[in-house]
């Protein structure tokens, strides 16, 4: 074990002031010490998806960074996606088209499709296939997702 | 207004999608330690010596224990198909003098943190003397001095196999492989164990599936009466047959909790996962088909050997049992026998994932059937069509039992859904569009797999229903979610029997200490199963409503309705009503309006069957070859099913792909390989590859409701299991089509190494 480092980390725009050891990946940070567990873990080497996040607006596999790594930067997670009641667009999508089963890759596809719609609005349909292959869901299929999320980037860009 | 039948919105989804779910990782406690198991580094060998100082010193560990620890507690016993002769392979929650898998727990590791608890495990030096290991379950070896790999074989059949093979026209054999694979679900396994002392209880949080036996089974191993042991369970990320069975995990926390005095938290890694949680599916059939000159199935004799892994787990025989019983499928099959070899291997233990024995036997039979089409020149469908068991023949009897029932399909028209399946995808076109295709050089081609599936398995089911004063109606079932829409789907049946919103029903699962009784989510039993008892419950719910409204409302209970929880009487200047919370008001145990009624506007209600029913289903594969990778691509693919009835058709479709995506995992992608030693290679996402969004085609689904069930009124059938069962057969045979070699494909996964091999012994391609 080693020394603990200060790091300050910005949730959905709250500030946690933690004191992790530096191999503290962010994913446990965020689930453990800040208490959101919306956030889930599926296989902590980086290919399932289930820990994505956006750091300073990218997407990122929260289980392949330390927590140090965030200090200071703003971390959105699942948690902090509705506007209080109401809804985002990709939650509402999902929940319509049947998008999600067990409901346990839902966080880090919506976080992942959160993040690239909103760099890229117009994203064509194959690279959002691109992006969306790159998570995993053992329950759906992908094909509801897939096309919540095509109804969502509809909406979004309508508003 | 109606909601059976229709495709609601889930009730699930909100706290899913909002970050508000509580899966086992996001359950804790204060003063919590963590466990971290020491797992086998070898396949098979002999412990020597585990010393475990090192990992003591380790500031924050709390406690290290080894099979002398937990020497009094028993081996985790079957849930499922106890065959004679099977007990001594059972698995002890740590290993006693020898390890027999890699991931075989040898010790665990409790401390104050989930870091420190895998530093800890780290240091515990485990000393093994290597023995060889046994890694295909063909050949037969000594699981310990004086016993051998083969626990039982398991036998079915009926008829005059010898003599159907005597007098047949052409006798067809085949050698065929599926590969180890299984549910893998995003969740990986969690645990957490609670002994609250002040109230003499033991709490297991994280449980799934089967929560009632898993109690029972804690409390016998443990030595502790059931109803001072209680199982929660959360939300479940997946289930697919392998999550929530008991494992040595979840009593390693249990007993840790009551002897350490403190909450025992276990979340597994995906590591773990892969080689510590049930595998599935491995099996080898060596098969022969007699058949008539006509193409006519005369008998078969399946010889097969199903390779177990390690130890015999919850399942008991239960998977080699249903392939044997499920192989014979849609046909009529005169004379049957098959022999099932259960085999120990040093590879993980084995217990089912959906469609269990049925995607192994599908395949089976299925190749077998284009086998004997392309001995006699004969059309896949044609030789479907002249075998299949008619309409008119139902209830049909066929002589086997499996998993304690006879096995009486209920109901099928097999000949009408391929038709339709065969229609929707435009069959004959279809095949004139591929030839042409080939004509330019291509490989492509399209196949199918037909199936029975089996659901609804008994042999009961209880919930209990009441109303609230606040007009909420909550259904405690003692069965299980694994994330499938059960809370929905019972909802709905609650709404319509009872007369409310189904946006009213809380639906309460997996809570041991809510209903004493329940058999949980397996085998596709719940929609069925629970259902029933929901519906025979709200009736009697309903009845007890009306009869109260009868009396306030002045008029007799026939003259009453319920509609979206309002209790109704007549119309215009007759109309009168009350809501149903109302009613519930009436029914205190302190109302004096009550009467001699008993308390509360609740009831309980049961379901009982002996039985299983039979859906059934259709799939149609489109493939094309890439000749120089052996890479398949699935450019179409059409799943025609039959349900009976179908309470909400979005999630019963929502089933269908999530299973055909598991499906087409196994058939191309995914395999649980080993080195000579035992080794796994298989432990990362990156080895164990499952389909992504890219593999994965938008598929067509037929659901049909041509064929209720006759054992239920709501003729519910099951729909967990129609979209994997027959994806492996459909596309085996869509790639011989597509190279235009019949009985090419006899082992799946077909991986792109695999197809590069074929086609190169075919030469030139
Ligand atoms: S948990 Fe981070 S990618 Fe799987
Ligand atoms: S919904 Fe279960 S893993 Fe995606």
């Amino acid at each position: 074990m080693s020394e603990k480092a200060a790091v300050r980390l910005s949730v959905n725009g709250q500030d946690y002031a933690l004191e992790v050891e530096p191999r503290r990946t962010l994913v446990d940070a965020i689930r453990e010490d800040c208490g959101q567990t919306g956030t889930h873990i599926g296989c902590e080497h980086g290919v399932c998806g289930a820990c994505t996040v956006l750091v300073d607006g990218e997407p990122v596999r929260s289980c392949l960074m330390f927590a140090v790594q965030a200090d200071g930067k703003a971390i959105r997670t699942v948690e902090g996606l509705a506007d209080g009641d109401n809804l985002h667009p990709l939650q509402r999508a999902f929940m319509e088209h049947h998008g999600l089963q067990c409901g346990f890759c839902t966080p880090g596809f919506l976080m992942l499709a959160a993040g690239v719609l909103e760099r890229e609005p117009d994203i064509s349909d194959e690279d959002l296939l691109d992006v969306l292959s790159s998570n995993l869901c053992r329950c759906t299929g992908y094909q509801n997702i897939i096309k919540a999320v095509r109804a969502a980037a509809a909406e979004m860009r309508a508003r | 207004m109606v909601f059976v039948g229709r495709s609601v919105p889930r009730l699930e989804d909100r706290p899913l999608v909002t970050g508000r779910g509580r899966f086992a990782a996001d359950v804790s406690f204060p003063h919590m330690l963590h466990m971290r198991v020491v797992r086998s580094v070898f396949a098979h060998g002999r412990i020597v010596a585990i010393d475990t100082a090192a990992a003591r010193a380790l500031p924050g560990v709390a406690a290290i224990w080894t099979f002398d620890d937990i020497a009094h507690i028993p081996p985790i016993d079957f849930r499922l198909t106890r065959v004679e002769g099977l007990e001594p392979y059972r698995q002890t929650i740590l290993a006693r003098e020898r390890v027999r898998y890699v991931g075989d727990p040898v010790a665990a590791v409790f401390a104050e943190d989930p870091y420190v608890a895998e530093d800890a495990a780290d240091l515990v030096a485990v000393e093994i003397e290597e023995l060889p290991a046994l890694l295909d379950a063909a050949a037969l070896g000594e699981f310990e001095p004086g016993r051998a790999t083969e626990p039982a074989v398991i036998r079915k059949g009926y008829g005059d196999v010898e003599g159907a093979f005597r007098s047949a026209h052409a006798v067809i054999e085949l050698d065929l492989a599926v590969g180890r694979h299984s549910g893998v679900p995003m969740e990986t396994r969690g645990a957490i164990g609670r002994y609250d002392a002040a109230r003499d209880l033991l709490e297991m949080y994280g449980a799934a599936k089967v929560p009632h036996w898993n109690r029972d089974n804690i409390a016998r191993m443990l030595g502790r009466d059931p109803s001072t042991v209680h199982l929660h369970e959360g939300h479940v990320g997946g289930g697919f047959g392998i999550r929530g069975e008991l494992y040595p995990e979840d009593v390693l926390v249990c007993a840790a909790a009551v002897k350490l005095g403190r909450p025992v938290k276990w979340i597994e890694d995906r590591r773990e996962h892969l080689i510590a949680a049930n595998h599935s599916r491995q099996q080898r059939h060596r098969v022969r088909a007699a058949v008539d000159a006509q193409g006519r199935l005369l008998g078969i004799d399946d010889e097969y050997f199903h390779d177990q892994g390690g130890y015999v787990r919850t399942h008991g025989a239960t998977v080699p049992d249903l392939a044997a019983a499920m192989l014979p499928g849609p046909y009529r099959v005169p004379n049957y026998r098959a022999a099932g070899h259960i085999r120990l291997t040093n590879k993980t233990p084995c217990g089912t994932y959906r469609a269990p024995g049925r995607y192994e036997s599908t395949f089976v039979r299925e190749r077998l059937m284009d086998a004997v089409a392309a001995r006699l020149g004969l059309s896949g469908v044609e030789v479907r069509r002249r075998n299949f068991i008619a309409m008119s023949e139902m209830p049909y009897e066929r002589p086997v039992d499996t998993l304690g029932t006879h096995v009486v399909y209920d109901s099928g028209d097999y000949a009408g859904l391929l038709d339709k399946a065969l229609a929707g995808i435009g069959w004959d076109n279809l095949q004139e569009r591929l030839r042409a295709r080939r004509a330019k050089g291509e490989l492509v081609g399209a196949g199918l797999g037909i199936f029975v599936e089996k659901s609804g398995l008994g042999p009961f089911d209880g919930v209990k229903i009441s109303v609230d004063t606040g007009g909420t109606v909550e259904v405690v079932t003692g069965a299980a979610s694994v994330g499938q829409g059960v809370e929905t789907v019972i909802a709905q049946i609650c709404a319509d029997a009872l007369g409310v919103d189904y946006r009213r029903v809380r639906v309460v699962h997996g809570q041991t200490d809510r209903i004493a009784f329940g058999l949980g989510a397996f085998a596709s039993r719940v929609t069925v199963m629970t259902g029933e008892a929901t519906r025979i419950a709200a009736g009697r719910v309903r009845a007890k409503a009306l009869d109260m409204a009868a009396e306030l409302l002045q008029c007799s209970a026939a003259e009453l309705d319920i509609q979206d929880g309002e209790v109704r009487r007549g119309s215009g200047l007759l109309r009168a009503s009350m809501r149903i919370e109302d009613v519930a008001r009436h029914l205190l145990p302190s109302s004096r309006t009550r009467g001699q009624r008993e308390p509360g506007l609740s009831a309980e209600g049961w379901f009982f069957t002996d039985h299983m029913n039979y859906p059934y289903g259709v799939h149609i594969a489109q493939v094309s070859v890439d000749a120089d990778t052996g890479g398949v691509t699935v450019e179409r693919f059409l799943v025609a099913y039959d349900i009976g009835k179908a309470v909400n058709p979005m999630l019963v479709q929502g089933q269908i792909l999530g299973g055909f995506a598991q499906g087409l995992g196994g058939a191309l992608f995914e395999e649980f390989l080993y080195d000579e030693r035992g080794e796994p290679l298989s432990v990362t996402f990156a080895d164990y590859l499952m389909p992504t969004a890219r593999e994965v085609p938008d598929i067509a689904v037929i659901i049909s409701e041509d064929a209720p069930s006759p054992r239920n009124p709501l003729g519910l059938k099951g729909a967990g299991e129609g979209g994997v069962n027959a994806v492996g057969a459909a596309i085996a045979s869509a790639i011989d089509d597509a190279i235009q070699v019949p009985g090419a494909i006899t082992q799946l996964p077909v991986t792109p190494q695999r197809l590069r091999a074929i086609l190169r012994a075919l030469g030139g391609l």
